[in-house]
């Protein structure tokens, strides 16, 4: 009994890091006192074809950019705000975010290790502006692989909206990965699915059976996911801050060619296949 | 879209135009074709995804990049960085004429997501340690397909023909996603440019290294394969003498001009990155 | 999208910009900062036309208490009154802490 009174306490004390936007989430994961955003609202940098479309923009076009410290070390964030136009990646919240990666491995090539955090709320490109969202995300792609040699590059996804579309290859291409069960991972949404291969391949309103799919507990359980967090500001602060102490992981996951191909042709497509029956053939013992 | 088999594909089409051979690779799924072949005075590895009505993964039978198509796209990319780690790195040249990915309940459980990103990585691993690698799109070049099948790539090329086509979500699934008529929709991407599914507005965007005219894409002549591989080779030359990443795709005039706000976004970030 | 445009007489100066809110389903987003002319100036944008009148009446109401020589933005996307002037409220007083 004496040891679930600490776990009352801290349950009543715990702040939802889904319930905070963009910018406070930011400022959840630094080093207190140093936050400072760059291409902030005031900078006026929004997009210009969702006016040319008669939708409203907003004034950081829904990623915020900031650096401070994370455990003392200089570090940039890049948050996507999922209430507006639903996370979705145009051409300028892209642009910030490939830029910040850009710019955090410059600094590694002159000797400053600065650490790089994607808070990844998305459902993928913003179809308003279709091409320019893909080139974007392909931009994105590009510097994560070409920072990730220098330094982790940390993504979290802590729900609601999930990280969907490009921006999930976006975050398989991270180093560490830290989900919440709250988080969902996949390249294509349960209602793109359903559209494009019908119901009887995926019912996007069975919302039991899209957490079994891709769910942050199930990614995690399978080793898609590398650290499983709750949904508390300062568990996930801590966990970024470990992801750091971790290092470089010996081979990113998205490099793991041979084993996830030995994994494939293992897997027999006409026989039923969910996620419990999947856990067990990949478990990989819960790293968390 | 799904089951949507052509008799041979472009993408089946231009391998073999500028191979000589089929590409099919012993004991490697048939949807994935790869194969060297001369180009100039050196070799290149071709790569090309096609459809496969035996696909052993039914959602990827029509050309999709489905799990087996991405793992083994970048297999067989990785194969060609190890091969050449201590030589000449050979261009790589990714014929693109991907549907879309594959959709499906299976495909998202294994991790489709990731599957793309390891093809997209090993593209762009491959771009970085010095090949040059150069996408030619000679059909749909769709969405997540595309990202893991030809964006990585140093230089993007195109055939200027009514089927190449680049877009983030087939019309049809875009009209109900954004609640507007596929004829709309169409409206609106000669306006509003990014939009747009052709490909010479899409070579407004600055994107393209060159969009190529007068070949034709379906059953191209000797003569307009040889014209290819001279723009080939030219890609590869001008991707050997400029920086590995994608800057490229910002310097153009087209850029400048309908990509303004990706610049402007680099400038002003980079000055008050450096006073942060 | 309709923009609206409103100026007010100010007595205050304002000490400092702030921003708040987000640009999402019943919400906004408002930019607030000191004026260069002495005077207030609104600027909206929002999702929702034909309630310019309504716009007026709530800003009307806000600058017959407030002074501030203020250059406000507004980026709105269906935003009640009520929100509308939770997040004016909310503005001026970061802007004065």
């Amino acid at each position: 009994m004496s040891a679930a009174v600490p776990d009352l306490e801290r349950f009543l004390k715990r702040r939802s890091f889904i319930e905070l936007s963009a910018r406070d989430r930011a400022e959840a994961l630094l080093d207190p006192g140093g936050y400072h955003e760059l291409l902030g609202p005031f900078d006026r940098l929004h997009s210009p074809w969702l006016p040319m479309q008669g939708i409203v923009p907003q004034e950081d076009d829904g990623v915020i950019v900031a650096r401070g410290r994370i455990d003392g070390q200089p570090a940039v964030i890049a948050a996507i705000e999922s209430a507006f136009q639903g996370g979705s990646m145009g051409e300028v919240g892209g642009s910030k975010i490939a830029c910040a990666l850009e710019l955090a491995r410059q600094d590694h090539e002159q000797g400053i290790p600065t650490r790089p955090v994607l808070l990844l709320e998305t459902g993928g490109v913003r179809l308003q502006e279709a091409n320019l969202g893909l080139a974007v995300i392909a931009e994105i792609q590009a510097a994560i692989v070409a920072l990730r040699r220098h330094v982790p590059v940390v993504a979290v996804i802590s729900g609601m909206v999930g990280c969907f579309g490009g921006m999930s290859l976006a975050a398989a291409l991270c180093s560490h990965l830290i989900v919440t069960r709250q988080a969902r991972l996949g390249m294509n949404g349960p209602e793109v699915i359903e559209q494009e291969a019908g119901i009887e391949e995926l019912d996007s309103s069975d919302r039991q059976l899209i957490w079994s799919l891709i769910g942050g507990e199930q990614r995690h359980a399978v080793g898609l996911a590398d650290t499983l967090v709750e949904d508390d500001a300062v568990a996930i602060a801590e966990a970024v801050r470990d992801a750091f102490r971790r290092g470089l992981p010996k081979q990113p996951r998205s490099e793991q060619v041979k084993l996830f191909l030995e994994r494939l042709a293992a897997i027999d497509p006409s026989q039923p296949l969910d996620g419990k029956a999947l856990r067990a053939l990949w478990d990989q013992g819960a790293t968390a | 879209m799904n089951g949507e088999c052509r008799v041979e594909s472009r993408g089946q089409i231009w391998f073999q135009a500028l191979t000589g051979r089929n590409g099919l690779v012993p004991g490697g799924p048939a949807s994935v074709r790869r194969g060297d072949a001369p180009l100039g005075k050196e070799t290149a590895r071709f790569l090309a995804v096609v459809p496969d009505p035996q696909n052993r993964f039914p959602r990827a039978r029509g050309g999709e990049v489905g799990l087996q198509e991405a793992w083994t796209l970048a297999k067989y990319v990785r194969e060609t960085i190890d091969a050449d780690a201590n030589g000449t790195r050979r261009p790589i040249i990714a014929l693109v004429d991907v549907t879309s990915q594959a959709y499906g309940r299976r495909e998202e459980l294994l991790g489709i997501h990731l599957a793309c990103a390891a093809a997209a990585d090993a593209y762009a691993t491959a771009r970085l340690a010095g090949h040059p690698v150069i996408a030619l799109l000679v059909g749909r070049a769709m969405s997540g397909a595309f990202l893991a099948h030809g964006y990585q790539a140093n230089r993007i090329l195109a055939l200027d023909d009514p089927g190449v086509l680049v877009h983030a979500m087939g019309k049809e699934a875009a009209a109900r996603v954004t609640l507007r008529g596929v004829a709309e929709l169409e409206e609106l991407g000669e306006t509003i440019l990014p939009m747009s599914y052709d490909i010479r507005t899409y070579a407004k965007l600055g994107l393209l290294h060159k969009l190529i005219e007068g070949v034709n894409a379906d059953a191209p002549s000797a003569g307009e394969v040889e014209r290819i591989r001279g723009e080939l080779i030219a890609a590869v030359s001008d991707a050997r003498s400029s920086p590995n990443d994608l800057r490229s795709r910002l310097s153009s005039a087209a850029a400048e001009e309908n990509r303004a706000a990706s610049i402007e976004v680099r400038r002003r970030l980079t000055e008050q990155w450096s006073v942060a | 999208m309709e923009m609206i445009k409103l100026d007010y007489p100010a007595e205050e100066t304002v000490p400092r910009r702030v921003h708040v809110g987000v640009v999402g389903s019943g919400d906004l987003e408002v930019l607030l900062e000191p004026s260069n002319d002495g005077q207030a100036h609104v600027s909206i944008r929002t999702s929702v036309d034909g309630y310019g009148a309504i716009w007026k009446n709530v800003l009307d109401r806000f600058f017959s208490r407030y002074k501030g020589a203020a250059a406000i933005e507004i980026n709105d996307f269906g935003a009640t009154p009520g929100i509308v002037a939770l997040r004016l409220q909310q503005a001026v007083e970061e802007s004065q802490s």
